[in-house]
């Protein structure tokens, strides 16, 4: 296969017109197709060499030789029973589907492409097949009959194609009556595959960048503080007060760790903003960490081992610095991992107290192992107990609809406070039909690194069920900010709007927050956090 | 196509028994001998499948969480969707395992011009409920032939099925009500495109093999009459282990204990043992109570980590060159150069 040409992404009227009738041919017969625009591309030597990867090399998924070991063929069958030991989950999942088909049409690649690979039980099944053959004695008998198949570099490629074709989103796990989690499967497959070398360069750069810098974005110590200064800069501008945060300060009483998202580029750094004046206003005795400086985790879309490594930095950091426990911002897939791996991985984190928030006296007993807080439980707490002034017409020129995103919804069940946070700071709030909300929410299309530029296709699909929701608010309600508590959603949730809805924008939760924050010895806003005017506001001020 | 196959196995399974007994006579092989090794690969099959299951760890805490955490006191908790404590998840078990929870949610989608809608779709929920429940009775009706007084909630059990009063004997509700349960199940396998495409012959197969074992139940009660005192005489020196073959018990009845049987062996080697794989799902079977109670992974091993004294060593300067505080400072001259020249470059 050459290399593709450069790819238009297809209009939304054109992409929305999906066909869901499967082919013809028997699932097994139609070969794997890497269409351009619907992958991504894969990961450079350098970074698999960083992380000491195996087999770091130059290729492309979209050439014919993958430049594989001549033993491809055993480290693939070594990993899968490797795995099959390890998890139960993964062993219990490659036996019990009875392909009754409830998933099928809850996944959002499906919905949004129509393939039938794309149908969590057939995504599934390309692994269960190969399984079969190699793993079970009906399949070794019966061969296709059992639906077992050879393991072969098609198949190898055709897995390479659909598991990053899958978010790790869990929708389909929601539905299915066995539990069968396809993140599961996927998360298997992604580490056998990366047995080979078989990256995403999407992945693998952040994975290197966060091992070495300590952030996805390989922002340097001097880096973040100077981006961190800027945000103060405009909250100055906007409230006329100056915040002074600190950075590696021993003898903080909290560690506050964020996705990096939130440090660089828009709309993240609004959200960014609303954390500081929040903590300022509080006289939040806490400190940013420039080592621990990454609350998410890419490491977890190649393998557990390079995630637990990844998550190392922060109880290392809090120990180091002396704190009393930690607080998390606002992100997706970091929120999984501190709710249902880090203190696996890393714990038990007896260095740190039970978390206590200094403000209200709150003892976060749900967190009394862990010792982290969800900033928004925080927030939720400070306002249930009239601990902040707000003025929720600042955000008035909004109507905000919340998307809640996958991990925190089906991997954690924090639904009820980003609600009750967003329904004190905004007066115009509406939810997008029931189906498509909590925890049968849509992915943003776009993660567990997906979200690369050349896999825009794929992402505008991925994410149609998504947007056909905000859509629906849109019409019917006027809704123009859609407002997440994710660092992958506030980036991919922009680019799906503007693809599909271009009338709404997206935003964190905290950054509404910050418009409605009465602080203390603040100007007249007549700016929202966005350096936007307020409207009415400046009239009002040329009548004073 | 995987559904012609699997019929065609399941229509051989009725010849062999059929030649079997009636050619070759061998009504103690059909009726005793296999019989009892069906029943002992069902039982060493499930047991062996479940503890290779229980042998692989659950390493990490994955419950699927369906509804509100357990946070703040005031914010209501979701404790059969999202379960804090052992007695919630056990709630969330019995849900799951009696009544399909999961599956109750089940939605459809469709397109309805622009928009995509997600509507109601109980009916694989029902099919499925009646397909087991009405299987369980069954099943529990046949004890009749095991025992000897048969137990009184047999008698109960029976009684209610065949309430109706229609015909002699008395029609027992859930044998029809099975086979139209089973025939629901093939059909939406047939004619939903998607499932069809998904489907394999061992979805098949299974379903033709319990459409022929109701069906032969249903001739030998109502149609092809055997002579139930003799079929009772043998099943129950089966329970006995003490075996008898009287003579001139009708086919029909030696083909139904074979298509039985083929279901009891083939079981845990198939898709079957759903049955008890649900119980051991970590997605279903863990409390939402991962930040309060330490989940232990048992092989849990130390991996290569990026210490912070490799990180300050790396960025050193450039964090004393903007104030960051530092582990380990260098002399104090070095300090000062460092600091004028990388201000500059902070700014970028």
């Amino acid at each position: 296969m050459a290399k593709p040409k450069s790819t238009k992404t297809p209009k939304p009227d054109e992409l929305s017109k999906i066909d869901y009738r499967p082919p013809e041919k028997q699932w097994m017969e139609v070969p794997v197709e890497f269409k351009p625009g619907t992958y991504c591309y894969g990961a450079r030597p350098k970074y698999l060499e960083e992380v000491g990867f195996p087999n770091p090399r130059e290729w492309q998924p979209y050439e014919d030789d993958w430049k594989l070991p001549d033993n491809w063929k055993d480290i693939v069958l070594e990993g899968i029973d490797d795995r099959l030991k390890k998890y139960r989950s993964f062993r219990l999942f490659m036996d019990i589907c009875v392909r009754c088909g409830a998933c099928a049409d809850k996944c959002h690649f499906y919905i949004g492409s129509g393939d039938p690979k794309n149908m969590p039980v057939l995504r599934a099944e390309l692994m269960r097949s190969v399984y079969r053959k190699y793993f079970t004695a009906s399949g070794k008998l019966l061969g296709k009959k059992a639906g077992a198949r050879e393991l072969t570099m098609d198949v190898f490629k055709e897995w390479w194609y659909y598991f990053y074709q899958c978010t790790e989103c869990r929708r389909c796990s929601v539905f299915c009556p066995y539990g069968i989690d396809t993140a599961e499967i996927t998360i298997m497959a992604r580490e056998i595959i990366n047995l080979l070398g078989c990256n995403t360069d999407w992945i693998a750069g952040p994975v290197a960048n966060c091992y070495h810098k300590g952030n996805h974005l390989g922002l340097e110590p001097h880096t973040i503080q100077s981006n961190i200064e800027m945000m103060c800069d405009d909250i100055e501008e906007i409230t006329g007060i100056r915040i002074e945060p600190t950075f590696n300060r021993k003898g903080a009483e909290i560690l506050f760790v964020t996705p990096s998202g939130d440090l660089f580029g828009i709309p993240g750094v609004y959200t960014c903003m609303g954390y500081l004046m929040l903590f300022h206003e509080l006289g939040l005795d806490y400190t940013w960490s420039t080592y621990a400086s990454e609350g998410g985790n890419f490491g977890f879309f190649t393998s557990n081992e390079m995630a637990k490594r990844l998550h190392y930095k922060i109880y290392a950091e809090a120990k180091r610095l002396g704190v009393k426990w930690i607080l998390g911002g606002e992100c997706g897939h970091m929120w999984r991992l501190i709710h249902q791996y880090l203190d696996t991985w890393w714990g038990p984190a007896d260095f740190l107290e039970v978390p206590k928030s200094p403000i209200t006296g709150t003892v976060f007993e749900h967190a009394k192992s862990t010792k982290m807080v969800h900033v928004v439980e925080f927030t939720a707490d400070l306002i249930r107990h009239g601990k902040i002034k707000l003025d929720p017409s600042r955000n008035d020129h909004l109507r905000v609809t919340f998307h809640d995103s996958c991990n925190t919804s089906r991997g954690m069940g924090i639904f009820e406070e980003p609600r009750y946070v967003l329904k004190h700071v905004v007066n115009h709030f509406y939810e997008m039909p029931e189906n498509t909300i909590r925890e049968k929410t849509f992915c943003c299309g776009s993660g567990s690194g997906l979200n690369a530029s050349e896999n825009m296709e794929l992402r505008m699909r991925g994410g149609f069920p998504r947007a056909n929701a905000v859509k629906y608010v849109n019409e019917k309600y006027g809704v123009n900010m859609l407002a997440n508590i994710c660092a992958i959603d506030r980036a991919a949730l922009t680019t799906l709007m503007q693809y599909w809805v271009p009338e709404v924008e997206v935003c964190g939760v905290h950054e509404l927050v910050g418009n409605a924050l009465v602080m203390t010895g603040e100007k007249e806003r007549t700016m929202d956090l966005r350096l936007e005017d307020l409207p009415g506001k400046e009239e009002e001020e040329e009548d004073v | 196509m995987g559904a012609l196959f699997s019929f065609g196995v399941v229509i051989a399974l009725v010849i062999i028994a059929l030649v079997g007994v009636k050619g070759a006579h061998l009504q103690a092989l059909f009726g005793v001998v296999i019989p009892y090794a069906a029943v002992v690969t069902f039982f060493i099959g499930l047991i062996y499948r479940v503890v290779k299951w229980g042998k692989s760890p659950v390493p990490f805490h994955i419950p699927t969480t369906c509804g509100q955490q357990k946070s703040l006191p005031w914010i209501k908790h979701n404790k059969l969707e999202s379960p804090a404590t052992g007695k919630e998840v056990f709630l969330r078990m019995v849900l799951e395992v009696l009544l399909f929870r999961s599956l109750f949610r089940n939605l459809k989608m469709q397109r309805s011009g622009d928009r995509v809608v997600y509507g109601s779709a109980k009916w694989l929920w029902l099919a499925g409920i009646v397909f087991h429940y009405s299987f369980l009775i069954v099943l529990i009706r046949h004890l009749r032939l095991f025992t000897n007084p048969v137990p009184s909630f047999v008698s109960l059990i029976e009684s209610v099925d065949g309430f109706l009063q229609i015909g002699v004997p008395n029609l027992m509700m859930t044998g029809v009500v099975l086979l139209a349960a089973v025939t629901y199940l093939f059909l939406r396998r047939i004619y939903i495109p998607q499932v069809r495409y998904i489907s394999l012959p061992a979805d098949y197969f299974p379903l033709f093999l319990i459409m022929a074992i109701a069906a032969t139940g249903i001739l030998m009660r109502y149609f092809i009459r055997v002579d139930i005192v003799k079929v009772k005489e043998l099943t129950t020196g089966l329970a006995r282990l003490s075996p008898t073959v009287p003579d001139g018990i009708g086919s029909i009845f030696y083909i139904h204990i074979f298509l039985v049987s083929t279901l009891f062996a083939y079981f845990p080697f198939s898709k079957l043992v759903h049955l008890g794989g649900i119980f051991l799902s970590p997605t279903r079977n863990l409390a939402n109570n991962s930040r309060m109670v330490r989940h232990v992974n048992p092989w849990n091993y130390d991996v290569k980590v990026h210490t912070y004294e490799e990180y300050e060593e790396e960025f050193r300067d450039k964090m004393i060159s903007v104030g960051i505080p530092v582990e380990k400072n260098p002399p104090a001259e070095e300090n000062k150069t460092e600091e004028a020249s990388e201000e500059s470059e902070g700014k970028e």
